[in-house]
């Protein structure tokens, strides 16, 4: 199976990624991709930062990728994840999955974006109405784990 | 010695994003008592465990992991990634 990371602060497109992913692989039925994008939902939102630690966050999302792939039948996975600075309706991240069969290919999918949530090391930082904030972790994102 | 490398608010509070300290503490816990003892952005950085993640060697760890020929440390704020 083919696992690609890539952790980059460059915008990357999104389009290109998803066309390109799987390609010529027939043997591929399903394909599932996500994307997270910078949301603004109070409106005052001046952009986001993230950081990450290198070198560990590369590490985890290949340790999280090989697990994906120890229990579901893939056939490629991808993810791509950015740091630095991005404005709201940016991309920050996208992973995708490809599979014989649509179930494990969504299953896998939902259980690569519980883990980077909690287990890649990245941080938020928010600047709204002129203040900065780190982003908080949420319990739910933590409790979303148990269920694998 | 032992690379010391802080991110997030951690590294806001202590005020810088990497040290190389040397250290004779036995477990991560260990150190983090002897940083709390250094200086007070330190002690106000560590005060709640609760709050803090490690990674040992890159790795995510628990606070009373062995740092027996451990060469990278980090604390962080739990994690925001996707």
């Amino acid at each position: 199976m083919a696992i690609r990371i890539l952790v980059q602060e460059a915008p990357f497109d999104f389009g290109a990624e998803a066309d390109g992913f799987a390609a010529g692989r027939t043997d591929l039925g399903a394909v599932v991709t996500f994307s997270g994008v910078v949301r603004d939902l109070s409106g005052s939102l001046d952009g986001m930062a993230i950081e990450h630690y290198p070198g560990m966050t590369e590490k985890a999302l290949d340790a999280i990728a090989r697990e994906a792939e120890a229990r579901w039948s893939l056939g490629e996975v991808l993810v791509i994840h950015r740091y630095g600075e991005m404005a709201a309706g940016e991309r920050i991240m996208m992973v995708a999955t490809a599979s014989a069969h649509r179930k494990d290919a969504f299953e896998s999918a939902q259980f690569l974006m519980d883990y980077l949530k909690s287990r890649a090391p990245f941080w938020k930082k928010e600047t709204a109405a002129g203040a900065r904030s780190w982003v908080t972790a949420r319990d739910e994102d933590e409790a979303a784990l148990k269920r694998w | 010695m032992i690379d010391v490398l802080y991110f997030a608010w951690v590294r806001e509070r202590i005020g810088l994003p990497k040290e190389r300290i040397d250290s004779s503490a036995v477990t991560v816990a260990d150190l983090v008592t002897e940083l709390r003892a250094r200086e007070e952005r330190y002690d106000l950085a560590f005060s709640d465990l609760s709050a803090l993640r490690v990674a040992v060697d890159q790795e995510l760890a628990d606070f009373d992991a062995p740092l027996a020929g451990v060469r990278e440390i980090a604390f962080f704020p739990p994690m925001t990634g996707g």
